[in-house]
């Protein structure tokens, strides 16, 4: 599965991080018109999202409450093509948002934009508003380095850095200077990989080399590596789809822990996948957002042909 | 971020959103400027050198394509030059001039002229000027002319403002009587190397380094090609494949000098091939410049898809015409890119040339591959250790000159991959 | 001239055969399927007349100046020969390119007249040799041709020829490496009868233009060679390094990771100019410009013998000429690392900086240092700029006002000037040359091995 995404070997950046968030934040201006309120209302919601109660769902949104990311009518454009189209979507502090739909339908596109990634893409250009904590994340209040902090990332290839098991997790701390001493330090890093349950595994090896573990073992020191700066959200791009059957099981139970501690949103073209992990579940079809509902009424009553269709293995 | 919306957010307070880590996250940005600064800095500096380089050789070289000229009046029937001018309309007039005893007369005229001390106002390249000005136009030798020629070298020298103190006052003089001027010298361009500097002229070394170019282009691009084939197409994996590629990678980073050293006891002292020739200099560069073509015929070989190769079997075709019919044609411009720069390396190489001998003194441009000759930027070594003043704008004009051939070829390289570079 | 008849012969012979062969294939066509297109059987008798004869003429070269010499030595003339082998050497010599026209008058008065054999002898046996190559030629092409035949798979034999033309040439890289290593040994070895190698390696006394006679040389202790690997070391390792490596380096990280991809088209090309200027140029420059800058700095930071040909001229202006070259390397090497890391470095809040200081570059560590073992092995083969721009004194300091002499500088130095081949002072230059070439050979042996394996970790 392939997002349309020109992945050139090394992406020039135009500008520093700080350049980008203030130009981000006047284009954002420009593009939003100054007339927009700082702040929604939990209320403009979409009236489509309803909610019902079942088991797994620890319930309803309440209506009074923020988000912990929203997303308004979020269009990403790839030089002239269209990448995604007036995207809408809430992430909520303590479940799990499934993006799903075929290849190239923008699910991983719309992911980056949730922690700015594709700033890194000097062709990529992103409209509409993302909402953290209320906060616009391409405003200059919000700089990108602190963004990318609390809203952590895992990619669809395990990713590990070619250093020793202990810096990869280490890695994050020290650069954002999380910790004052090297016990604490060490607390963090067994706390991640304990978290990410990899800390049996790797514990009598921590100066081996990230790259040496298997698939699953990586992909789970990747996860150890974005819990360990404590982020609030973590991303997932199609954590599993290079991973077997067994280290998949493990990600996903992994997943089922981590719930409840940190927002998850995780982009999977296994519809199994989204129906075994998620609460909320949001069906990407060429760059549009069909439908996004609870994970249970999508895949048993879909309010939309094509949601329908795909779901029913007609295409994607 | 407003306190309306914080009160109604359900998430945890954090040390992102508490502005405890604001300064930590300053500090950083700082430390990005900086680095980014020194990236900038890096790139300016290496961008100012080559700047520095080429205007201080532009600047004093440009200098080097003018010659200082001064008016002289012959007075011809009355001299004592012995010349007839039948003899300058025959075909023999070049053995003529050469046996004509100008210095005399020369020295006799600016002595008259222009007072005691300016005898020796004209050189070498005087004499060859007015050698010329009279074959062109022998009906000279019958009157009484003013002649416009080059002075001597200490003499331009003083006229471009460093010469001695009794230089510099004769140029003062000659200038109050208009009698000096600057005019362009194209005769640096046709003429060879001589003593005197304002004489001397690159057209010999050029002709010498483009024989040795030719003789390496012949030997190099074939073998160079023809090794990188079997290499990429045809080579088992095996020991001799892998001592063959070690010793091209090898070969490439050698120091040119030891091929100059192979040079001398191989092609010299073994195989007693013409000294200081073309050939030997050639075939030399030849060996140098190999392996690069073998390794940029290899990067153009391995871009062109396997699916072409697969096709062409598919319809019955030999390895050997799959090879030469498809691959060799697709990686032909990536080849000729490479080969171009290694031709543009090998011309501008000059240790090489030094050990082979290629370092005499050649007043006459070689006629062949055989002949004894020198290279352009070993004219310019030889040049650069003269005492003679007036050969430090001659080093920086061929400098120049060789510099243009050096950006015509790269600049022809780098068009060229742009041109034919192909994505798949 | 007899030469030029005779390959004139052969490739007359070998069109002839061309065509022959490819006429009688074509006749053939009406009495059944060929194996072969017509001209493939044209190549094939083509090659078989031209290869041998041609193999033939090449190798009888060295051949033939065998046979002349020892019938030039058979006659009266040859007999009366002085018997010091090098005296002799030098008069055949000269009698050679006196007989072949190469030259006017030897030194030697023997040479005049032993002149006329040689020229009678070359002349006598580059006939014969012609003669035989023609010959072949024209056996090669008769069975050839009466090879063809329906069934006779032409196309097969000539791309048998075609694979042994492709596997010499291939050949010549083994050939040429073993040519230098040979010519350095053999020419080494001769040097070390008359200076004992550890003198050679360890001494720190260089003075070869002491030595007049080779019997001196080993005695005076004159050919010590530590002060000029010092000399190359301190230029092209220490000083041209600390310029090339920094501006190198950043230079790469600036246009990869932080410029517009527009100044990135144009810088690119710009600094792979600065690495196509002649090495001759750098050097003028060095000379001319840097040097007496570099002298005037030195004086006027209090360094009184600072010296017009100083280390630190050359260095600066080596350092200048390596930047490309380490730049592109660092480039390659940047550009191989994979995206992931620069993704999931960025995705966790590192600035480009961080990512590139401490993941980017650890990453790409091995590509870069082999990148700089390359360079050094470079720098410190270079010669124009050091013979240029470095002085001749074998100094042993660390003075980069001081002026020092390198390898390079002395090879051209000792080969240069008058020719007396046998003595200790040329040969030494062959020793210095086989000692510059194993180190660059390793330093190259190591980097390439540093690059490969780099490679192929993110293949």
């Amino acid at each position: 599965m392939k997002e349309k995404i020109p992945l050139t070997p090394v992406t020039p950046v135009p500008m520093p991080s700080t350049a980008i968030a203030a130009e981000a934040a006047r284009d954002a201006e420009e593009i939003m018109g100054s007339d927009m309120p700082d702040d929604r209302e939990p209320t403009a919601l979409p009236p489509r999202i309803e909610i019902a109660d079942d088991g797994d769902d620890p319930g309803p949104d309440p209506a009074n409450s923020t988000p912990k990311m929203s997303a308004r009518e979020v269009s990403v454009f790839y030089s002239d093509k269209q990448a995604l189209k007036d995207v809408s979507v809430d992430i909520r502090d303590d479940r799990v948002t499934a993006f799903i739909g075929p290849s190239g339908c923008g699910k991983s596109t719309f992911l980056r934009c949730l922690n700015r990634m594709n700033d890194t893409i000097p062709t990529a250009r992103a409209t509409g508003r993302i909402e953290l904590d209320g906060t616009d994340i391409n405003s200059s209040g919000m700089d990108v380095v602190q963004l990318r902090a609390r809203v952590g990332m895992v990619f669809q290839k395990p990713n590990p850095f070619p250093k020793s098991i202990f810096e990869n997790v280490a890695y994050g701390p020290r650069i954002h200077g999380l910790s004052n001493s090297k016990a604490e330090l060490d607390a963090i890093v067994e706390n991640s990989l304990k978290r990410a349950g990899l800390w049996d595994e790797v514990k009598d090896r921590l100066a081996e080399s990230g790259t040496a573990l298997s698939g699953g073992q990586q992909q789970r020191l990747c996860i150890a590596r974005a819990i360990a700066v404590d982020p609030e959200v973590i991303l997932m791009d199609e954590p599993c789809s290079a991973l077997d059957p067994i280290a998949t099981a493990k990600i996903e139970e992994l997943i089922h822990e981590l719930r409840g501690r940190y927002a998850i949103a995780i982009v999977t073209h296994n519809m199994q996948q989204a129906a075994r992990v998620s609460q909320r579940t949001a069906f990407f079809h060429l760059g549009e957002l069909v439908e996004y509902g609870k994970t249970s009424e999508i895949f048993t009553n879909p309010k939309e042909k094509r949601t329908q269709d795909y779901i029913t293995g007609r295409y994607g | 971020m407003s306190s309306a919306a914080l009160a109604t957010s359900a998430s945890r307070e954090s040390r992102w959103t508490d502005g405890s880590m604001d300064g930590v996250v300053r500090r950083r940005y700082r430390a990005e400027r900086r680095f980014r600064y020194i990236g900038f800095a890096a790139v300016a500096l290496s961008a100012l050198f080559l700047a520095f380089l080429l205007v201080t050789m532009a600047w004093r070289g440009l200098s080097g394509f003018t010659a200082t000229e001064a008016a002289v009046t012959i007075d011809f029937p009355r001299s004592d030059l012995l010349l007839d001018p039948a003899a300058l309309r025959g075909p023999q007039s070049q053995e003529a001039i050469a046996r004509a005893q100008f210095e005399g007369v020369l020295s006799q005229a600016a002595a008259q002229q222009f007072g005691a001390g300016a005898e020796e106002l004209f050189g070498g390249g005087g004499l060859r000027s007015l050698g010329r000005q009279l074959v062109d136009d022998p009906d000279l030798l019958s009157k009484r002319a003013t002649l416009w020629l080059p002075v001597a070298s200490r003499v331009d020298v003083a006229a471009k403002g460093e010469g001695t103190a009794d230089n510099e006052r004769l140029v003062e003089m000659l200038e109050q009587r208009d009698s000096l001027r600057r005019a362009l010298n194209l005769n640096f361009l046709t003429a060879s190397d001589a003593t005197d500097a304002t004489a001397a002229g690159v057209w010999g070394a050029l002709k010498g380094s483009f024989l040795t170019i030719v003789v390496t282009m012949i030997l190099a691009f074939p073998i160079g090609v023809l090794a990188a084939l079997y290499l990429e197409e045809f080579a088992p994996r095996n020991r001799w494949t892998d001592a063959i590629e070690v010793s091209i990678n090898n070969l490439a980073a050698v120091p040119s000098i030891i091929f100059g050293l192979l040079g001398l006891a191989v092609f010299l002292n073994v195989m007693h091939l013409p000294r200081s020739a073309p050939l030997v200099g050639g075939l030399t560069l030849a060996l140098m410049t190999m392996p690069v073509i073998v390794i940029a015929g290899r990067n153009a070989i391995t871009s062109v898809p396997p699916s072409i190769r697969d096709a062409a079997l598919g319809v019955g075709a030999s390895k050997m015409q799959v090879v030469f019919h498809h691959v060799l044609p697709l990686a032909l411009p990536g080849i000729l890119t490479g080969t171009i720069i290694g031709m543009a390396r090998a011309l501008g190489e000059t240790a090489p040339l030094l050990m082979i001998g290629m370092r005499a003194f050649i007043a006459t441009p070689p006629g062949g591959i055989a002949d004894p000759a020198t290279a352009l930027p070993v004219q310019i070594f030889l040049w650069s250790d003269e005492v003679d003043r007036g050969f430090v704008e001659k080093t920086s004009a061929a400098i120049i000159v060789l510099l243009i051939f050096m950006l015509m070829m790269n600049g022809l390289a780098i068009y060229m991959r742009n041109r034919f570079e192909r994505r798949w | 001239m007899t030469l030029t008849f005779a390959l004139a012969a052969i490739i007359f012979v070998a069109a002839a055969a061309f065509w022959v062969a490819r006429q009688r294939a074509a006749a053939l066509r009406a009495h059944g399927r060929l194996h072969s297109l017509p001209v493939y059987h044209g190549l094939h008798a083509a090659l078989w007349a031209a290869v041998p004869a041609l193999i033939l003429l090449a190798a009888w070269a060295p051949v033939q100046t065998r046979l002349v010499d020892s019938v030039v030595m058979a006659t009266p003339e040859g007999q009366a020969l002085p018997a010091d082998a090098m005296q002799r050497s030098t008069i055949l010599q000269e009698a050679r390119e006196i007989g072949s026209g190469q030259r006017e008058v030897g030194f030697y008065p023997e040479s005049a007249t032993l002149a006329p054999h040689f020229g009678a002898a070359e002349a006598r046996y580059s006939i014969i040799g012609g003669l035989l190559a023609i010959s072949l030629a024209l056996l090669g092409a008769v069975l050839a041709v009466r090879r063809t035949a329906t069934a006779f798979r032409a196309r097969t034999a000539v791309e048998r020829w075609m694979m042994g033309l492709l596997t010499a040439a291939s050949l010549i890289a083994i050939l040429t490496t073993l040519g230098i290593l040979l010519s350095l040994m053999f020419e080494s070895l001769r040097f070390f009868s008359m200076v004992p190698p550890a003198d050679f390696l360890f001494g720190t006394h260089w003075s070869p233009q002491t030595a007049i006679r080779a019997d001196q040389a080993g005695s005076s202790g004159a050919f010590g060679s530590i002060p000029l690997f010092w000399g190359t070391v301190f230029i092209g390792a220490i000083i041209a390094m600390i310029v090339a490596i920094p501006l190198g380096l950043m230079s790469a990280i600036f246009l990869t990771q932080y410029a517009h991809q527009r100044v990135r088209a144009w810088m690119k090309p710009l600094l792979e100019i600065l690495a196509g200027v002649p090495t001759v140029v750098y050097g003028y420059f060095a000379a001319l410009t840097v040097a007496p800058m570099v002298r005037d700095l030195g004086i006027a930071i209090g360094i009184t013998n600072s010296s017009s040909e100083s280390a630190l001229a050359a260095g600066l202006v080596m350092g200048i000429m390596i930047i490309p070259f380490v730049s592109s390397m660092a480039d390659d090497s940047i550009a191989a690392v994979p995206q992931a890391m620069r993704d999931g470095s960025l995705a966790m809040g590192a600035t480009t900086s961080e990512t590139i200081r401490k993941v980017i570059l650890p990453a790409a560590l091995p590509g870069v240092v082999g990148g700089i073992l390359l360079a050094v092995s470079r720098a410190i083969g270079e010669t124009m700029i050091v013979v240029m721009a470095a002085g001749l004194a074998a100094n042993l300091t660390a003075n980069p006002f001081a002026s020092v002499t390198t390898v390079t500088t002395q090879i051209v130095q000792l080969l240069t000037g008058d020719q007396e081949f046998d003595s200790a002072k040329t040969l030494a230059a062959f020793a210095l040359g086989l000692v510059l070439f194993i180190i660059t050979l390793v330093l190259n042996l190591i980097a390439l091995t540093f690059v490969r394996r780099y490679r192929e970790a993110y293949e």
